[in-house]
């Protein structure tokens, strides 16, 4: 592992030296400030520079979508944030955006265009399945890995909500580990918990938590490691794991990380 | 004495018609109280889906056993409707089997008939087991109270009704035939009703009664059952085809935006801008049937209440009370109690009452997380959360009813650009120190 400063590039450099990244990667509020959510987007970051495309951030001119006012009934404050948004994005003439979480991916794929923002949507794990694809990411070289019983964990605003089910599986098959199926995956695939608001609230009164119930199919798994591609989806079950007896050994990994771990980066 | 029977059952037909009639424009009526909604886009991938989803019945395919048995049925009702056909015809007419010129193809239709008659009995009694011996977990729940647990088994009870109905008039007929009694020609194939003749009396005369009674029996029942439709969830057998017609086309985790909103967003940011419609009053989301849109309604009358939505709501299985498919019932229960306001006291009557608050309450709408399962679940395409989002939209846009973590969320996306207290320029924090 070299030990230089890897320097992340802004639009707003960028466009100062007049060049145009490939990129933009849509960092999200949890990329940006959840600590957990900051390693996920300092693995991809490092991927990123790894195989040298160019890219970059918006850094402080990035903004919430608006995706959770939207699903609590506020639309004013969602499109009040997505035309800011939207204007930021055209300013710097962005066609293509790269995100970590399926909430901004959704958003800005299927939200934005009615209201004048255009763009090549992709989640990070359909990057990192290219970038596999292209041979540009190492795939069975490294075992670091090998034999680990890996299950993945679909959040719901990527596959059932956007039909993305095979790219994250197909990053996962890169790693050379044991693979296993949740047994409610895909299009059955139960939520965290966190979809639709209920990451800022206490959930209501019930028998039981979202995550827990979702974490009792990871144990069931006998899995030691759960993918999740979201950030959200990795609070919750994080959470799931320290309040389940004989789960403290399961680690909750970003596929972006589990991909840089089996780099080397 | 021919000639009274065929009276008798003109009125009848034209009765259980107009009745019918009358109803279902009630429906309709009740349904265009909802918004006018434009979705009639990409008519081919339309067309397909009412094709495969409900004509194809593809996503019942989730459960295996339940979809065949569900085929044994749909298919039983469709066939056998060509059976009824000829029911009318000789009602009418006062004919006996008029479809005897078909000769050996008429053979063969009775006789499929007869197969699928013997299945459709066979899955209605698997339905009924599943539903009151099994008590299949899916059939219970909070909304699943008296009426919704009754009006199935009127369903299922009604069709074996029917099926027996159906197989008794050919054994006895089969019977007459082979007594060679006038008016009852050698026509047919029996396959299954040949076994009913054992418990058959032995008289022409009781035969023939007998063959009568289950004719009438038949035709009457299958005209009182289309009158119950209008009462009962069984009405998916015609709502179903538009239900999937005018469901979303796009991903499901795509949420419409409000144009009204729109129009103001951009005045705030513009000033310069003056929105197009000043204001027509506009209420922002639903809390009432009158607000949500005449799909929604549409889907509220289509909902067979099999529950497969709620069985997969992840907010439902951890024990919370919301469940989709009270959310379609509560939204139907109101919209034919709006519907009845109307009809006892006029289009201006207003009640008091509304669908949120009511009906369905705010403890329910917060706990979905807009995970898409009960949609992905529903067999014919029903959107149960576009409904919870308009409700939300009213309670957080009209009545300021979020619960104060979403308010404070609220609050730090306007401040701070993120929905969690951090200071806008801290955004690149992640970046230092960053080492490859």
């Amino acid at each position: 592992m070299s030990n230089f400063n890897l320097k992340v590039p802004t639009m707003a450099s960028m466009m100062a030296n007049g060049e145009t990244p490939e990129i933009l990667f849509w960092v999200g509020c949890a990329g940006s400030y959840d600590e957990r959510a900051q390693r996920v987007t300092q693995a991809f970051a490092k991927i990123l520079n790894h195989v040298g495309i160019k890219y970059a951030v918006l850094g402080t001119d990035e903004s919430c979508t608006g995706d959770p006012a939207k699903r609590a009934g506020n639309e004013f404050l969602f499109q009040m944030q997505a035309m800011q948004a939207i204007e930021t994005l055209n300013g710097y003439k962005v066609t293509k955006i790269v995100t970590a979480c399926p909430h901004c991916f959704n958003t800005i794929k299927n939200e934005y265009p009615q209201l004048g923002g255009n763009y090549q949507v992709i989640h990070h794990t359909q990057l990192i399945a290219d970038l596999v694809a292209d041979g540009k990411l190492k795939t069975k070289d490294n075992k670091v890995f090998k034999g680990k019983r890996i299950t993945y964990h679909d959040p719901c605003y990527l596959g059932r909500g956007n039909n993305v089910y095979e790219a994250p599986r197909f990053a996962l098959e890169a790693l050379d580990a044991d693979l296993v199926e949740l047994k409610r995956c895909k299009q059955n695939g139960l939520c965290c918990g966190a979809g639709g608001a209920q990451m800022f609230k206490e959930p209501e009164k019930g028998t039981k938590d979202i995550n827990i119930e979702r974490m009792e199919d990871v144990k069931e798994s006998n899995a030691s490691i759960v993918a999740v591609g979201c950030p959200f989806c990795m609070t919750m079950l994080s959470d799931g794991v320290k309040n389940i007896d004989n789960l403290s050994h399961t680690a909750v990994l970003d596929i972006a990380e589990l991909t840089a771990l089996s780099n080397n980066l | 004495m021919a000639i009274i029977a065929q009276i008798l059952f003109l009125l009848a037909f034209i009765s259980a018609v107009t009745l019918f009639y009358k109803n279902f424009k009630k429906i309709l009526r009740n349904i265009q109280l909802g918004k006018s909604i434009s979705r009639n886009d990409n008519k081919k991938l339309r067309w397909l889906m009412v094709l495969k989803v409900a004509f194809g019945q593809s996503k019942l395919a989730a459960k295996p056993i339940a979809a065949l048995m569900h085929f044994f049925i749909y298919a039983g009702f469709i066939i056998i409707n060509i059976e009824v056909l000829e029911i009318i015809i000789d009602g009418l007419l006062g004919t006996h089997r008029i479809f005897l010129f078909l000769g050996g193809f008429y053979n063969f239709l009775i006789g499929s008939f007869e197969f699928l008659a013997l299945l459709v009995l066979f899955a209605v009694f698997v339905f009924l087991a599943r539903r009151l011996v099994l008590k299949l977990k899916r059939f219970s729940g909070a909304e699943m109270t008296a009426w919704p647990k009754k009006d199935a088994t009127i369903i299922l009870l009604t069709e074996v009704v029917l099926m027996f109905a159906f197989l008794i008039m050919n054994a006895s007929d089969h019977q007459l035939q082979k007594l060679g009694q006038a008016h009852y020609p050698i026509a047919g194939w029996f396959p299954v009703s040949q076994y009913l003749q054992v418990v058959l009396p032995t008289s022409a005369q009781a035969l023939v009664f007998l063959e009568r009674f289950c004719w009438w029996l038949h035709i009457m029942g299958i005209f009182a059952f289309l009158n119950y439709l209008p009462y009962s969830k069984h009405l998916h057998i015609i709502l179903a085809f538009p239900t999937t017609w005018y469901a979303r086309l796009n991903n499901l985790a795509t949420l419409d935006n409000m144009a009204t909103v729109t129009n103001e967003v951009k005045a705030m940011l513009d000033t310069s801008l003056v929105p197009p419609t000043a204001s027509e009053n506009a209420t922002f989301g639903a809390n009432d049937v009158h607000a949500l849109h005449q799909i929604q309604l549409l889907n509220a009358y289509t909902c067979t209440e099999c529950g497969r939505c709620t069985e997969v709501c992840p907010a439902n299985i951890t024990g919370k009370l919301l469940s989709p498919r009270k959310i379609m019932m509560d939204t139907r229960d109101r919209l034919v109690e709006v519907g009845q306001n109307i009809d006892r006291n006029g289009n201006d009557y207003v009640d008091g009452k509304s669908l949120l608050g009511n009906y369905i309450s705010y403890e329910e709408i917060w706990a979905c997380t807009s995970c898409n399962a009960c949609v992905q679940a529903c067999p014919i395409n029903i959107d149960p959360l576009s409904i919870i989002i308009d409700l939300r939209r009213y309670a957080v846009m009209e009545q300021s009813q979020a619960p104060n973590s979403l308010n404070n969320m609220f609050a730090n996306i306007e401040n701070n650009g993120a929905p969690w207290k951090y200071a806008a320029a801290d955004r690149l924090n992640w970046a230092n120190n960053l080492s490859n």
